[in-house]
Order: C-alpha cells, then structure tokens, then sequence
C-alpha cells in the first residue's frame, strides 16, 4: 500500500485543460442528477414536511410553522432519548478509537500469519450489520446463548442472565456490538496512516536509543494524527446514523429505552404515524450530521490539496 | 544460524503472535458461532444444558433451508438490486471520475464538495424524505427505487477511488493514441480503463457489497415479500414465537461468505476511497 501511494503520487497528474462548465456536463450531469435526487430532493422534501401538517395517512393537509417543533419539544419522551443518543455517539466512538489503536499497531507488526489476521478483521466489515446483530442476538440469549454457556461453567454467574432484555445492560451491550462493527474501518484507516510513517524516521530513532514505547508516543502518534481525526470523524457520522444494530436486537424498546435520536425517528414515523413529530426530529438529526460533515470538509480540505 | 532463529522467537514476538491471534479469533468468533448454530437441530439448540459444539452435525440444514423460507427469492431480489446498482454506478462514475482527474472547470471544487458530502450521507438520516419521494413517483415497492437509492449513496466512493487512480495515469498514453487515431472515447476504453482497472475491480466489489447489505432503504421501501432483499426478509425470522435459528443462520452465512472475500479481495485499495485520499 505504502509503495502503492508514493509511486502512484509521484506520477500523479494535476488536471491541467482549462474547460467550460457546459462542456463538463455531459462527463458530470449524470451524477449530478443523481446526487440530486437521492440526496438532495428528499432533505428540501424532509424539512418542506417538518413545517407543515401532515395527516396520520401521510397527505399535506397546511403550512403550520414550527408546530410539529413545539409539539417535538413538548413531548417528555424525546429528552432521555437525546442523552441516550450523546452516549451512544461518544462512548462507542472513544472505545472504537481508544481499541482501534493497538490493533492497527499489532497488524502492522511483521509475524507468521499476519495476512490471516488482516483478514479475520475483515469479516465484522463485510458482513451485513443486520447478520451481524442477528448474532449477537443469539449468543447473548439467555438460555441458549454461548456468553451464558460460559459463563455459568467458569462459576461467574449460576443463574441465566439476559442480557440484551435487561434493562440495566441492555443499552450497553447494544453499544458493544457497535464497537466491535466499528473496529475493523478504524483499524485499517489507523493501518493505513501507520504504513505511510516513512521507515527511515523509525530507523534514526531507534538508532539513537529510543525505546518502542518512545518511538510510538513521540512519533507514530503525532504522525497518525491526521488518519485518526479522518477516522474518528467518519466514525461520529456512521454511529450517529446507526440503525440496524438497534432495530434488530431491541427494536429501541422497551418502550423508548434503548432508543437514539434516529431509530426515535424511524420508530414515529413508521410505526407510531406521527409524522410531525418525526420530521422535525428528522431535521434536527440532519443539522447534526450536517455539522460533521462541516467539520470533515474543513479537515480534508486542510489536508489534500488534489484528488 | 542459531541466532537467526533465536531471533525469530524472541518472546515479544510471541507476545504480538498471541495478542494477534487472539485479535483474529476475537472478530470471527461471532461468524463461527453462526455456523456451528446453523449445523444444529432445532431440538438442541434449545436443549439444556446446551453444548459450545453440536451433538449431531446436522448438514442437511443448508439443503431443508431453501423449503423452508423464501431464501432463493431473497437472494434473487439481493442480487438484481446489487447488480444492477453496482452497474449503474460504473455509467455515472467512470465518466465523471474521468474528467476530474483531467480537466479543470468552473465550479470544479463545489462538485468535489458535494461528491464529498453525499458520501457522508447515510440514507437513514433522510429517510422519510426518501419515501415520500419514490411514493411521489409511484415506485415505492419496486426494484427500480431501491437500485437508483443503492447507486447513489455509493457513488461519492467510486468517483472518488477512480479519480484518484485515473489521474496517476500519464496523459502521454492517451495522447499517444489519438494520434494513432483513436476517438477520446476509444482511447478511454481500450488504454485508460484497462489500467486503472484494479480501481474499478474496487468499485465494483465495494458497490456490490455495500448494496448487498443495505437495510434500512429496503425495510421502508419494499413491502412485497418476493421483493425483499436478503437482509430484510431474513428480519422475518426474527419476532416471530419460535425463532428458527438454524435456519436464519444457514442462510446468512450464504449471505456472509462470498462478500467477506470479495472484500478481502480489495482489502488494499478499501481505505482510499473510503476515506477521499485523506489518508495516506
């Protein structure tokens, strides 16, 4: 990869003709059209909604101004959802960087059967969430799952515990299973970063006595920074619109307990048929991405200067 | 020689060979509890005491699945969506990726920014905009919504990674073959794509795979049964009063293994498109 980049960077042509915009749509126009209508009809179509009021069959009855916020606002049950949402984002996000780092360290390494291990990582991010969930869904099961199967015969629990159904741990191990889907890209974007250090700093370094522990804080660190900020915010943006791993081991229940900010929107729209309400959460989860997406454009923009 | 291997084995090598295969065992636990399920009976699954391994292997699971539940309708509904979006991704892509990497024009930057931004959409957050769009075009409940939706929000990836491997071809080739006489587009087809095709060979599989697994679009778009693609319909499963696991597992373990290595197949060229060449 590292031999890859550098030889491809070194041949890379900046762009040079000077062209018309009208001569670039027929290269560009298509996925103009497209983007256009799978990104940005449904956001004018999502927020167009929000102000206005919509029947329980889904016909636009008037405009109606912020109702559908005050009403959103008003509602009780939104408020533990949003802090809900504020751990889910952040505790998954620290545990998949803080355990992303090692990992990516350790494939790095030269061993016997390294390429197995970069492979063996490669399966939570191939796989399907949903398959995924459905998994964890069943070693986690109470009586048949393989975690209590362990447990009770290494005498650490004598009486089946449901994990995913009580109420104390559930969230918690709903955040786990978004770890551990999350690990695999953190890993080999951190990878990536690792390979492109250039193998002579590390060299001098060790030369002069540096330890490994010195080497890794002093200078692969402060070098990796910029592959761990990319992926750290790639992250934020993937585990603020996770969905399937909640919807398929809880549903968000009971109730609204297990629920984020956006399987709450799901959930109003879908199956309670408030779509008021919905709405104007939706538009609120949009104005949350579109914040990380402002912080990444400035990031990338700050750090690539061509294609 | 004696130091040679000594130094093969110093223990800190140990440490990392035991951390890693530790590491690999740790991420494909789930995926071999999923095949060890779904060789059981549906009898001992829910016997107690249950057992790490099945009493009985029961192969047959893989055969009875297929009468079992609609799966040869799921996968065909996967794999028309998949298709078909991976192929529409390619038309839109290869173009613009193209031009980008050779021609500057007014407005190029805002087009990169917001080939940017839509990869960083995930259709989840716009969902109900989604639906009451394809209901506006009266398509919800087809194939068509669901391919045009997979294509687009996989497209920023594509443009993206070709862009990156077309601009480090030399022009020089390409001008070297219209002057033998070729067309533009010829000289496209029959010199630069051809290099760059460990780039497409990328989009496709990422693009393939990416729609393969799709949920939520599907989930909210798609009501007919025969028109479920594999990760919706095997939620039927779920909810219902006896869960038939072994079943559900024989089937996403279909699912899972071919993507899993059609993934391991691009593992390299994975992280640069994914993350808009920011990291390297």
């Amino acid at each position: 990869m590292l031999a890859k980049s550098t030889a491809a960077k070194s041949k890379k042509q900046v762009a040079t003709h000077d062209v018309s915009l009208a001569s670039a749509l027929p290269w560009i126009g298509p996925a103009l059209v497209l983007i256009a209508l799978v990104v940005i009809w449904p956001v004018i179509e999502l927020v167009r909604i929000s102000f206005t009021d919509i029947s329980a069959a889904g016909s636009l009855l008037d405009f109606n101004g912020l109702t559908n916020y005050r009403e959103l606002l008003a509602n009780p049950d939104i408020y533990p959802v949003a802090r809900r949402t504020i751990l889910w984002v952040f505790g998954i996000v620290f545990f998949t960087v803080i355990l992303s780092l090692p990992t990516a360290q350790l494939i790095n390494q030269n061993f016997p059967g390294r390429k197995y291990v970069r492979w063996a990582l490669i399966f939570p991010w191939a796989a399907s969430v949903v398959m995924t969930s459905m998994i964890w869904t069943w070693i986690l099961d109470a009586y048949s799952g393989e975690l209590n199967l362990t447990l009770t015969q290494l005498g650490l629990i004598s009486e089946p515990v449901d994990w995913v159904n009580n109420p104390g741990s559930s969230f918690y191990f709903l955040m786990a299973v978004a770890v551990f889907v999350s690990i695999p890209f953190t890993s080999f974007v951190l990878l990536a970063g690792l390979q492109s250090i250039p193998n002579d700093i590390i060299e001098a370094a060790s030369v002069d006595g540096a330890s490994n522990w010195q080497i890794y804080r002093q200078i692969k660190f402060p070098l990796l920074r910029n592959a761990l900020l990319i992926a750290t915010i790639i992250n934020l943006i993937n585990v603020f619109n996770s969905f399937p791993i909640i919807w398929i081991m809880t549903r968000g229940g009971p109730g609204y307990d297990t629920d984020t900010t956006t399987t709450l929107a799901y959930k109003l729209a879908f199956i309670e048929s408030n779509m008021g309400q919905s709405t104007a959460l939706g538009v609120f989860n949009f104005i949350v991405i579109m914040m990380i997406v402002g912080l990444y454009l400035r990031v990338t923009k700050a750090t690539r200067t061509e294609i | 020689m004696k130091n040679l291997k000594a130094k093969k084995f110093t223990p800190k090598k140990v440490a990392t060979m035991a951390g890693a295969y530790f590491l690999a065992w740790f991420f494909v636990y789930p995926y071999i509890n999923m095949f060890l399920t779904s060789v059981r009976s549906h009898d001992e699954l829910y016997a107690t005491p249950s057992t790490h391994l099945p009493q009985v292997w029961q192969w047959r699971n893989y055969i009875d699945v297929w009468s079992h539940a609609p799966i040869a309708s799921f996968l065909k509904s996967s794999l028309i969506v998949a298709i078909c979006a991976t192929i529409l991704v390619l038309l839109v892509s290869l173009p613009a990726a193209y031009f980008l990497a050779r021609y500057k024009f007014k407005l190029r930057g805002a087009f990169l920014l917001l080939v940017l931004a839509t990869q960083m959409f995930s259709p989840t957050a716009l969902i109900i905009g989604i639906f009451r769009e394809v209901d506006f075009f009266k398509l919800l409940d087809s194939y068509i919504a669901l391919i045009v939706l997979n294509a687009g929000f996989n497209l920023a990836f594509s443009i993206w990674l070709l862009a990156g491997f077309f601009s480090s071809i030399p022009t020089e080739i390409e001008e070297a073959a219209l002057i033998d006489g070729c067309t533009r587009i010829q000289a496209l087809r029959k010199i630069t794509i051809p290099i760059a095709l460990p780039g497409v060979v990328t989009a496709i599989i990422f693009t393939f795979v990416a729609a393969w697994n799709e949920f939520t679009i599907a989930l909210t778009i798609i009501s007919s049964v025969d028109k479920k693609p594999l990760p919706v319909g095997l939620t039927q499963f779920i909810g219902q009063y006896d869960i038939a696991w072994e079943y559900l597992f024989t089937s996403t373990i279909i699912a899972i293994i071919p993507v899993v290595i059609l993934f391991i197949s691009i593992e390299k060229y994975l992280v640069g498109g994914l993350t808009a060449g920011s990291v390297k």
